[in-house]
């Protein structure tokens, strides 16, 4: 028996505009709306309506068919502002009844290395946002980034979630396989479910590449290649962003095609069938528990955090930004914390990456800047901002003139 | 007159030093013709200016866009900057499977069509004595001292020594010193300027004459409620390119050292060079960089607000030829701190002075500057007043000076 489960991760985040030395004091307005709209414009339309209106049809068409999805709040936040039928396409999928949803924080945030206060509040503004909008209770976690560890396994299952997804990372995972479930190491009975990397990254990222030996990819010779786990494995984790879906593998590349293929062919192997999160951990036992005592996340070959926090840029920012959490906290202005944790959102992070700049890679294609060091610039400034709002209301001079 | 850039389209001490001698010498009753490379777009200015890259004529490179050239001819370019531009652009075009225009293959032969179109400007001009500023234009001068017999005058802002940090590039040397022993006289802008010229080129002490740079005055006035920034935090500003000559990094590690005294003092950085990204990153990796804001290059009445912003310039130059960019600050109201390593402290008094390399010395000076109250607004008052006599007639009157010497001499040798 193998169940395929599929989840993809929508996320947009909140770019920053420029933001320069003669702002600071003057502007408390730190992201670019043209731009931020101008992508959601875009993506909506490339992506997230049709895919859904995909998913629509595939969903109706073949009962055994399921999906899962982890929004981040944000990107709710953007749509129901700008985009609401993007919003009610969503809703729509979600009142089918086979679509699953999870939790993760809500300002993508990778709070949970810095702070565990923080990361539990967003966390549960983000449950609290799934039953606002789609009337659900997650049961599965996911982290930004697919970043995980032992220690976060532990503070999940403290949190009530039956299971968390984490990446199929070869240097984890070593001879096993990600096609089983597994127990996280320091949890009583939390399910780790791993992404099958090469047959997600198959769909996400080559798909469309000429260069590899397998293209042009069919869903027929997809379906091959999941049957034959069969005997071999119990689940093939398909995780991906939602956008591998016309924006990042555009429709003329024929993933649309192939994804409308997909359930038919793998249902021809008469042991395969669809699953959620939530039912691939009630239905299989872990076979073994898996010990994650560094972090690992689903970025670039290291899998490891070098993405977001890999040179002293990304460092400092990120350590100051949450140094300044408890005097946030205890001024208890709503739009202030909003600023602040929206400055927390993991891709201003990934914006200031240095690896491999030269080579024009998957990072360039993410930049929305011309410079890490651009990326840098105007963060700091937009932190300096921030902290002159904190003086402003602790109302605190430190200077004599 | 041969120069590189004018305000508004400069990018460094050069353009704006132009600006101020000519506007003196318009005020003495000159009229100067100002030859430039290129004039991105035709401006209001108090000399005729003539634009290279429109001069027609019998030259070889006649059919060349100087548009075009001159893009790739920046003031502040070093010629390894220059290689990269230029094997860039042949990358481009060989993707483009097209023929590369005509540019040449480097910076030097560019200064050599400069001169060619010297030639023919001078030839169809009327005027008393060439005067050319730095490098660039020495050959310029030169052609056009041989066309038409006139007396040369060179002006040297900024020798290769200075800008290099002593890493010279020998062609560059050799155009200096060609410049130097051509002209019938030479303008150095510091008596510091004046001992390279004599000491690392061997020139005669007697052909140099030292005209101290003076600072043009705007009056912009802006509203300190303005600067919030200001209200918590004591800044400090570096202005300038962000290159080796300018010691960024110098200023990055006293500024750590400022920090560990006091981390609440925030440093803007203001300029752009071949040196800012790495000076972004050492900020960071310094673990500053929370406290250090990099506005890039900055025009116009935003430089001023800059300096109203500053509680302290500093300019940790390693080798400044003069540095005019003090008397800006001062004139702002803002006290400096200033390198021993440069012209302007042979005619500055109120203001600290500290070796570039000494970042012990120069960070307690910033921090006492910044919280000693009386010590502050002495050396603003001090520096307000210090800073009215500079004048730009007055270095167009030595300038005028060195002319009549040098039409003179001419008349001698011509009997």
């Amino acid at each position: 028996m193998v169940s395929v489960c599929f989840y993809f991760q929508v996320h947009q985040p909140l770019r920053l505009r420029k933001y320069g030395l003669f702002d600071i004091g003057k502007n408390t307005d730190y992201f670019d709306h043209g731009k931020n709209k101008e992508i959601l414009d875009k993506v909506s339309k490339k992506c997230y309506l049709p895919a859904n209106s995909l998913m629509k049809y595939l969903l109706d068409k073949y009962p055994e068919f399921k999906i899962s999805y982890s929004f981040s709040g944000i990107f709710l936040e953007q749509i129901e502002k700008s985009h609401p039928e993007v919003l009610k396409s969503f809703q729509d999928l979600v009142d089918t009844g086979k679509v699953e949803l999870l939790d993760e924080t809500y300002y993508h945030s990778l709070a949970f290395l810095y702070s565990k206060k923080e990361f539990k509040d967003q966390v549960k503004m983000h449950t609290k946002q799934m039953k606002d909008l789609f009337g659900y209770k997650p049961k599965v976690f996911r982290n930004t980034e697919l970043v995980y560890n032992n220690e976060l396994a532990n503070f999940i299952e403290g949190l009530g979630y039956k299971g968390i997804i984490a990446e199929g990372a070869d240097h984890v995972l070593g001879w096993r396989s990600p096609n089983f479930i597994y127990k996280a190491k320091t949890t009583k009975n939390l399910a780790l479910l791993l992404k099958n990397y090469k047959l997600s990254d198959d769909i996400a990222f080559r798909f469309s590449s000429r260069d590899w030996k397998e293209w042009p990819l069919t869903a027929e010779k997809f379906g091959h290649w999941v049957g034959a786990i069969n005997g071999n494995g119990q689940t093939v984790n398909l995780f991906m962003d939602y956008e591998t879906i016309g924006e990042h593998q555009w429709a003329c590349t024929g993933i649309f095609d192939f994804l409308r293929k997909m359930p038919e062919e793998i249902m021809k192997h008469p042991d395969n069938d669809f699953k959620t999160p939530s039912e691939l951990v009630k239905s299989y036992h872990p076979v073994a528990e898996l010990d994650v005592h560094n972090t690992i996340s689903w970025a670039d070959v290291e899998r490891d955090l070098s993405a977001w926090l890999g040179n002293n840029m990304q460092k400092i920012a990120i350590e100051k930004i949450y140094a300044m959490e408890s005097q946030v906290k205890k001024i208890k202005d709503e739009k202030l914390t909003n600023d602040w944790r929206k400055l927390q959102t993991s891709d201003h992070f990934y914006y200031m990456c240095t690896k491999w700049f030269n080579d024009g890679d998957v990072h360039k294609y993410f930049n929305p800047y011309d410079k890490p060091h651009d990326a840098f610039v105007s963060y700091i400034n937009a932190y300096n901002d921030l902290q002159l709002r904190i003086k402003e209301h602790t109302n605190a001079p430190v200077v004599m003139r | 007159m041969f120069g590189w850039e004018f305000p508004p389209y400069n990018s460094g001490g050069l353009g704006t030093a132009c600006h101020g001698l000519t506007k003196g010498l318009v005020n003495h009753d000159v009229e100067v013709v100002f030859v430039l490379p290129h004039l991105p777009n035709p401006i209001d200015a108090h000399v005729r200016l003539i634009d290279a890259s429109k001069v027609g004529g019998e030259i070889k490179s006649e059919k060349i866009d100087f548009r075009k050239i001159d893009s790739l001819l920046v003031p502040y370019m070093g010629s390894d900057q220059y290689s990269e531009e230029y094997s860039n652009l042949a990358k481009k075009y060989a993707h483009l499977k097209q023929a590369m225009p005509n540019y040449g293959n480097d910076l030097f032969e560019e200064s050599l069509r400069f001169a060619e179109k010297a030639e023919l400007i001078a030839l169809s001009e009327k005027f008393d004595v060439i005067h050319a500023h730095d490098w660039m234009t020495y050959k310029a001068g030169i052609r056009a001292k041989k066309a038409t017999g006139k007396p040369l005058v060179v002006h040297i802002h900024a020798t290769e020594f200075d800008r290099t940090g002593g890493n010279n590039n020998q062609y560059i040397y050799d155009t200096e010193k060609e410049g130097f022993e051509n002209a019938d006289y030479i303008c150095a802008v510091s008596q510091f300027t004046k001992d390279k010229v004599c000491h690392h080129y061997g020139i005669n002490p007697d052909k140099v004459f030292v005209v101290h740079n003076a600072v043009e005055f705007n009056d912009n006035k802006f509203d300190g409620g303005e600067f919030k920034l200001k209200k918590y935090h004591k800044i400090v500003l570096f202005l300038g390119r962000i290159t080796i000559q300018k010691g960024p990094d110098w200023f990055l590690y006293t500024a750590k050292k400022v920090y560990e005294k006091d981390p609440e003092v925030k440093f803007v950085f203001a300029g752009s060079g071949d040196m800012e990204l790495r000076m972004i990153e050492k900020a960071a990796e310094l673990g500053i960089a929370h406290n250090v804001i990099f506005p890039g290059f900055l025009r116009g009445k935003d430089i001023d607000r800059a300096y109203q912003m500053a509680d302290l310039y500093v300019m940790p130059s390693i080798s400044e030829p003069f540095g005019i960019t003090p008397l800006e600050s001062m004139r702002n109201g803002t006290p400096v701190l200033i390198s021993k390593q440069s012209g302007v402290s042979e005619v500055i008094d109120n203001c600290i002075k500290v070796d570039f390399w000494d970042t012990d010395k120069m960070a307690s000076q910033i921090v006492d500057v910044l919280h000693d109250i009386e010590f502050h607004r002495r050396l603003k008052e001090t520096g307000q007043l210090e800073v009215m006599k500079f004048s730009w007639d007055e270095p167009a009157a030595k300038c005028i000076d060195v002319y009549k010497k040098a039409i003179a001499k001419q008349r001698c040798a011509n009997g």
